[in-house]
């Protein structure tokens, strides 16, 4: 029986659950973007956000194997591109009222999807230059170097002020991002995935996960299939950073703190490393929860009585339940290919 | 720079580096026996800080009992820390023990927001401390000597402990071997407990001489140093206790340093650990006194 | 006869220790080849050697698959493997999580021509690709007697048939030369005789060139036509295994007299 249901999953794309799980999906973000609920909708758009993140770490942690915990430096270099690119002319002098911008980058004002697409390539091509070096290290050597760079990337960010206006940062980003941009976008992601790990190329990532040497014996180029690897998962995180800016408008250094890779690898592991279907269910549950629990740091009015909210206390609930998911469903977790 | 400011500079790099040794050896120990980045241990640095203000403010100890009473508790608390966080997880895969050290990392931070506010509190220093001694035109506050010359005290007896004692001799078979350690009888719940609680101990009593120096306590001050003192552990070679100890003075000599010949970089301050790392890594994998490792086909 | 693979003067060290030492081998094209030797002599260690996963610290190996000669010690196993070197695995190497069938469709990826791109947009070029693949992996499956298992995990396979698929893996990379180390190990004389008939039928079908490591004696015996023999990382004997069951320093090294 169960030999049986893994030969049916092999030969078909997806399953009818799976198909039947889309469709509701699909229904609902439709009926979500056409509610006049500005707070459910903004929900909806960060939800697919998380859901390219959560794929994009997958790719190169679930898949390839290799423990990279730069999220963050990749986000922050797509939502400047998307920033940069889309502020009008007259908002960057308003926004650069420390230092100008450089002249170059003064009068640019793009369209949102080619600014997007930029965002990817550039964090693309910083994938591209930080892997070559980086990737030749192993295990916790590798998440702790490209860690570094995500820092570095902030922090650097954080002094270039002519380019990035500083620990200032930027507002008036055009809000482009709705549910619609983010969906499509998650949607040619999970696509991208899903053909990706379905065709030689995936599968040769997933060999090197495995077993190194084994692969490298077998005529696989390690460290070019180990660089694809991270630059097509730059380039995913990128895209997200800038849809993410301009979702939220404003961004500034200190958003792309390393805090914020930990939550992508959370929506990873809760999802089940090579997971795509799991990603997705656990980018959106994720993502739902840190709202639902946002509760907790404001005051709520029940009318007979006021609660005090206390800063802080979402995180430890939230932290409280992802330690508690990792040490009492360790089994559960890490499961599907 | 006059040679006078380049000693003060100096003085200050070497405090700075030592408490950079103290908290990376508890990374070090740790990883050298359980293979695990303790992204909490950070935390446990802030939280010996807080449970010294609140002895200080609060009871009416004197202040170097509340010293040490606040470093031992903290190292009880890093104890319970791994019973809780990652004991359960010891044969699970890596990731999921990271996972769970990073949700207790999360945890610790936003507990000290919780409980202690998110707002700076000043240190009480104890005015035996707070006192500034002029050295031939250098005025220099005195708890930049007394930090490294603590941190020298805890260095030996850490070596004495280690190299010397039957516990210290466990650790080291743990960290070489750790199946073959366990099949000679070594009690490896003792062992990891043992080492969880000198870390944090360790980490505690960086947190109060840190306090000491920066008079200001936050929830989140735990997050830089404790990644940078991981960085530490690396450059000099994760495993080895030496090591760490070389890492910490290279990073704090260096940070401080680097601001000083080139105050234009300041803002720069916090990737100088970042960028030595990676430089390291690449020319050195294993850290400045590591082990080269073949691996076996 | 042309020769396939020339080991010269080929020293391995680890800091002190001596693995192999001042070893040479000339391998002809179309033969099995053994290599015997007690434990620990260095067998490994060549068979390491020669796909790159080690350098040597002295000497070197050439690879000759067709009439030009490759200098391959110091190329990355990769690029020896694309040249037609492949191997098994002494403690097996599988990808442990993937199917069975995924294993032997990765062999063939190192002779993939689409781009990465052409496979996620699955463009006409690739799917033809892919086909051929699948066709040639159920092809190797079915040759080693694995395809009801086709997609079961390769962990979940009993330790007999996880050699095998190695083999079937390593044949997906259409290899001239290939190194098996230690096929026979755990099975029993019954597997063991068919195994020796596996070797020498792949032999013929697929034009290879065998080099392998073996314990058991008589399949060494059966269907090497010749015998390289180490002790302590010294080649002590070489010759037909008539010659081999007869050397005296032989017998000495496997009875471990002084």
């Amino acid at each position: 029986m169960k030999a049986n249901m893994k030969t049916a999953k092999s030969k078909k794309l997806i399953d009818n659950r799976t198909f039947i799980s889309f469709v509701i999906l699909i229904i609902a973000l439709i009926v979500i973007n056409f509610t006049d609920n500005d707070y459910i909708k903004r929900i909806t758009s960060l939800c697919g956000i998380y859901v390219i993140l959560g794929l994009s770490m997958q790719l190169i942690n679930g898949f390839t194997g290799l423990f990279s915990l730069g999220h963050a430096g990749f986000m922050a270099i797509g939502a400047y591109t998307v920033a940069i690119l889309t502020i009008a002319p007259e908002d960057k002098v308003m926004n650069f009222f420390m230092k100008p911008i450089l002249p170059f980058l003064a009068n640019v004002e793009w369209w949102f999807f080619p600014s997007l697409i930029m965002a990817g390539i550039i964090a693309g091509v910083f994938g591209f230059l930080i892997g070559a070096p980086v990737l030749r290290l192993t295990d916790d050597y590798l998440a702790i170097a490209t860690l570094g760079f995500a820092e570095i990337i902030r922090v650097v960010f954080t002094n270039t002020q002519s380019l990035t206006n500083g620990a200032l940062g930027l507002k008036a980003i055009p809000n482009n991002t709705n549910v619609l941009w983010s969906w499509a976008m998650a949607f040619i992601t999970i696509g991208f995935m899903v053909f990706l790990m379905k065709g030689s190329y995936g599968k040769a990532f997933k060999a090197i996960r495995e077993d190194e040497i084994a692969a490298r014996s077998m005529g696989i180029n390690l460290f070019r299939h180990k660089v694809m690897s991270f630059t097509f998962s730059a380039f995913l995180a990128g895209v997200a950073g800038g849809l993410m800016a301009s979702l939220l408008g404003t961004i500034d250094p200190n958003m792309f703190r390393i805090t914020l890779t930990f939550n992508i690898l959370l929506i990873m592991v809760l999802g089940g490393l090579g997971n795509i279907k799991g990603t997705v269910i656990s980018a959106i549950i994720v993502t739902a929860a840190m709202e639902v629990l946002r509760f907790l740091d404001e005051s709520i009015n029940l009318g007979f009585i006021q609660l005090e909210g206390i800063p802080g206390m979402r995180m430890v609930i939230f932290s409280m339940i992802l330690m508690a998911v990792v040490i009492f469903r360790k089994d559960r977790l890490l499961k599907g290919n | 720079m006059s040679g006078m400011d380049f000693l003060q500079h100096l003085a200050n790099g070497i405090s700075l580096g030592s408490l950079y040794a103290l908290i990376a050896i508890g990374y070090t120990m740790v990883y050298g026996i359980l293979r695990l980045i303790n992204f909490a241990h950070g935390d446990i640095f802030m939280l010996g800080g807080y449970l010294t203000f609140y002895g200080i403010m609060f009871t009416s100890i004197p202040w170097w009992l509340v010293f040490i009473l606040a470093s031992v508790l903290t190292g009880l608390i890093g104890l319970l820390l791994e019973k809780i966080a990652y004991k359960p997880l010891r044969d699970a895969p890596r990731i999921t023990v990271l996972i769970s050290a990073i949700g207790a990392s999360f945890f610790l931070q936003n507990f000290g927001i919780v409980v202690f506010g998110g707002r700076p509190k000043a240190f009480p220093i104890p005015d035996v401390l707070n006192k500034v001694v002029n050295l031939g035109g250098v005025s220099i506050n005195i708890i930049t000597f007394i930090i490294p010359t603590i941190t020298i005290i805890l260095l030996i007896a850490l070596t004495y402990f280690i190299n010397k004692t039957k516990t210290g001799m466990a650790m080291r078979a743990l960290s070489r071997d750790y199946e073959t350690a366990r099949l000679m009888g070594i009690d490896v719940n003792k062992i990891i407990s043992i080492t969880f609680f000198i870390g944090s101990f360790l980490a505690a009593v960086g947190g109060v001489m840190w306090g000491t120096k920066y008079p200001q306590l936050l929830p989140l001050m735990g997050a830089m140093p404790g990644i940078k003192c991981f960085i530490a552990a690396v450059i000099g070679g994760i495993g080895n206790i030496g090591g760490a100890v070389l890492g910490g003075f290279i990073l704090g000599l260096g940070e401080i340093l680097l601001v000083a010949f080139f105050s234009n970089l300041t803002g720069y301050r916090d990737a100088f650990a970042f960028v030595l790392l990676i430089i390291i890594l690449l020319v050195k994998p294993t850290g400045l006194l590591g082990e080269k490792t073949t691996e076996k086909v | 006869m042309r020769i396939m693979l020339k080991i010269e003067n080929m020293t391995m060290k680890f800091g002190g220790v001596i693995a192999a030492n001042n070893f040479n081998a000339n391998i002809e094209k179309g033969r099995i080849v053994g290599l015997i030797g007690p434990n620990g002599a260095g067998k490994t260690t060549i068979f390491n050697v020669v796909t790159g996963v080690y350098m040597p610290t002295e000497g070197r190996v050439i690879f000759n698959p067709d009439d030009r000669e490759h200098v391959i010690s110091g190329l990355r196993p990769d690029e020896i493997a694309k040249l037609g070197v492949c191997r098994t695995f002494q403690n097996i190497r599988l990808f442990k999580d993937l199917s069975v069938l995924d294993n032997v469709f990765i062999g063939n990826h190192l002779r993939i021509e689409s781009n990465v791109f052409s496979s996620i947009l699955r463009l006409p070029g690739y799917i033809k690709e892919e086909k051929e693949i699948l066709k040639k992996s159920l092809y190797l499956l079915e040759r080693v007697g694995l395809l009801q298992e086709k997609d079961e995990k390769a962990h979940s396979l009993p330790y007999g048939k996880q050699r095998r698929l190695e083999i079937a893996r390593a044949l997906a990379t259409n290899p001239r030369l290939l190194l098996l180390d230690e096929p026979a190990a755990g099975m029993n004389p019954q597997e063991s005789r068919e195994l020796m008939q596996f070797i020498l039928d792949i032999k013929d079908e697929f034009d290879l060139t065998i080099f392998l490591i073996e314990h058991h004696m008589e399949v060494v015996m059966g269907i090497c036509e010749e015998i390289f023999v180490l002790d302590h990382g010294e080649l002590i004997a070489q010759g037909n295994p008539e010659a081999i069951q007869n050397n005296q320093r032989v017998v000495e090294a496997y009875l471990g007299v002084e």
